[in-house]
């Protein structure tokens, strides 16, 4: 009983969400509130004893881009990776607080942390593509989640959202780690695509790209986020000021006790206000060039 | 410096010296030897009887059994060693793998002459002896399972963690990650520790000596239970004077012609092996 509770709504909203973007026209209100993606309460997260995070909360609403923003150590990625479990891969991690999607606790003993990833999709700081074929790589995702549609179809289509489409088609067979690191990166987002997420996760997708390779990833970003929830932690201040509708500044606090740094969320705004009239002043600095 | 360069050149030397020596006398016997004495129906140098044919097919069943105990317990180690077990069972099931590669072959030996012969193949097959290749391969599959597995593993975590990141990201669980990212990109590290372990196995002396039951000589047979010989075998038992007999001047000069059969067999697997293994380690 409790599981049917748990497990249904997430089949009945993830689809009926994209039925309302299919209504939508591309481009509208950008400055409307959407329904809410995940609704993070008090969340910490600690390694062993080691608190990474304090008392996040915040609220990410679908298809916006959310930009996590930060210094180093700052703890955004460890909330990034708590959206999709991918925390539960690290042995002593541990989670506390609430992570909601679509109103399910995300953590809950009844949730399966492989069905969350199925929805909730990552791309990684560094291209990370399998040593297998272009088409194999995008082709991955969906087979194991057993589609049976016509694959190459799904391939085209993947390839094509990921702005990639052109420069691969002539060599779907080859292998993936040819290509040049954006191609590697665009390739990671298409095989994201593939699976047809609710939302995908981006942990600083351009860190490791040239400028030119990193603005393809930008204009590709905003055109999928017609379809898809981002979220995407970034070092780069510009970027986030570039390319999301909402900021969530995090930062780093220092204990007196035993020196170590808690991440904590200092403010979550709308983008435009938390880069030209920010609330609070640790934002301020930050954003002004000031500290960090 | 100039110590660690004379003990190079020293080593090189003498590997050198072995293989002339393997060479020169080769030669010799192949020259006086009756070639049709290489195509008898058995081992027997005493009767001048050097079937290779018989020596070749024991250790192919020989290694080939050996394989068929070393490569799914080595690889099932493996893969349990590197994706599942947990830092602290990894820790104490490591050691104790490294420890069983370390067990003298000799036990190894008596333990398929003592237990795996009657206890394994005398049920498996009623006409089995007590002295038959079967038993031998597997004893030599337990000495060459802990090769496999270390190799096989190292090849396993070689495999980037942020590759089994991505595969979970896409909603793999644990089993597909395994198979269908971690085992294939890994494949030529996995292809590597086989044939390492093979070229362990067609190399393994003192179980076949002690349970295959060829020394004095045997028929050519391609039944596993029966008793055989193989290259090794043969040479051990030249080499120690249990094969030799006043008259049969070829028998042991012999002993240096299969040695260098089984030189180049194993060299070149080897060789084989060593190329896949830089593969792995140039790719991702």
């Amino acid at each position: 009983m409790r599981k049917m509770e748990t497990t249904t709504p997430v089949e009945q909203q993830a689809p009926s969400a994209r039925v309302v973007t299919s209504v939508r026209s591309a481009g509208e209100d950008e400055g409307a509130v959407n329904p809410t993606v995940f609704d993070i309460e008090n969340l910490s997260v600690f390694y062993g004893e080691f608190k990474a995070v304090r008392d996040v909360s915040l609220a990410i609403e679908e298809r916006k881009i959310t930009a996590m923003i930060g210094p180093s150590g700052c703890g955004k990625t460890t909330v990034l990776r708590c959206l999709n479990r991918m925390n539960d891969l690290i042995e002593s991690a541990r989670v506390e607080g609430r992570v909601q999607y679509h109103g399910i606790d995300l953590y809950d003993t009844q949730v399966d942390p492989v069905e969350v990833r199925r929805r909730i999709g990552m791309v990684f700081q560094k291209p990370n593509p399998f040593p297998k074929s272009i088409y194999e790589n995008v082709a991955f995702g969906p087979r194991i989640a057993g589609f049976k549609g016509d694959m190459d179809e799904l391939v085209d289509q993947s390839l094509r959202k990921a702005a990639l489409w052109d420069e691969v088609k002539e060599r779907l067979k080859e292998s993936a780690m040819g290509l040049s690191g954006g191609q590697q990166q665009r390739l990671c987002i298409a095989r994201a695509i593939a699976v047809e997420p609710d939302v995908i996760l981006m942990d600083e997708p351009a860190s490791a790209l040239d400028p030119i390779a990193t603005g393809r990833i930008e204009d590709l970003m905003q055109e999928i986020k017609q379809e898809f929830t981002i979220v995407i932690v970034t070092h780069n201040m510009q970027q986030a000021a570039r390319i999301s509708d909402m900021t969530a500044f995090f930062t780093a606090e220092v204990s007196e006790q035993n020196d170590r740094r808690t991440g904590v969320l200092v403010e979550y705004d709308k983008t435009e206000k938390i880069f030209t009239n920010p609330s609070n002043e640790r934002t301020e600095n930050y954003v002004t060039g000031r500290f960090g | 410096m100039r110590t660690f360069q004379a003990a190079a050149v020293v080593s090189i030397v003498v590997s050198a010296l072995i293989v002339f020596s393997l060479i020169g006398r080769a030669v010799s016997f192949v020259t006086e030897v009756d070639l049709s004495d290489l195509a008898a129906g058995g081992w027997f140098p005493r009767r001048s009887m050097f079937g290779l044919p018989t020596i070749l097919t024991g250790s192919v069943i020989v290694a080939g059994i050996a394989m068929l105990v070393a490569a799914p317990l080595g690889l099932g180690a493996a893969i349990y060693l590197a994706e599942y077990a947990r830092p602290r069972v990894r820790k104490v099931i490591k050691p104790v793998l490294e420890i069983l590669a370390g067990i003298p072959s000799v036990v190894v030996g008596v333990f398929a002459l003592s237990w795996i012969s009657p206890q394994i193949i005398g049920r498996l097959s009623g006409d089995a002896g007590l002295f038959n290749m079967a038993a031998a391969g597997i004893g030599v599959g337990v000495l060459v399972t802990p090769l496999v597995a270390s190799v096989a593993e190292d090849s396993f975590r070689a495999v980037p963690m942020s590759l089994r990141e991505a595969s979970y990201g896409l909603g793999a669980k644990k089993r597909s990650t395994t198979t269908k990212i971690v085992f294939p990109a890994a494949i030529s590290g996995v292809v590597a520790s086989i044939i390492l372990g093979i070229s362990r196995a067609i190399g393994e002396t003192m179980v076949v000596l002690i349970v295959a039951g060829g020394t004095g000589g045997a028929e050519f047979s391609l039944n596993p239970f029966n008793a055989g010989q193989t290259m090794t075998g043969a040479m051990a038992a030249l080499a120690r004077g249990s094969d030799q007999v006043r008259g049969a001047d070829q028998a042991f000069p012999s002993l240096f012609f299969v040695g260098l059969l089984l030189f180049l067999i194993t060299l070149s697997l080897n060789v084989v092996s060593e190329r896949y293994v830089r593969r792995v380690r140039q790719k991702y």
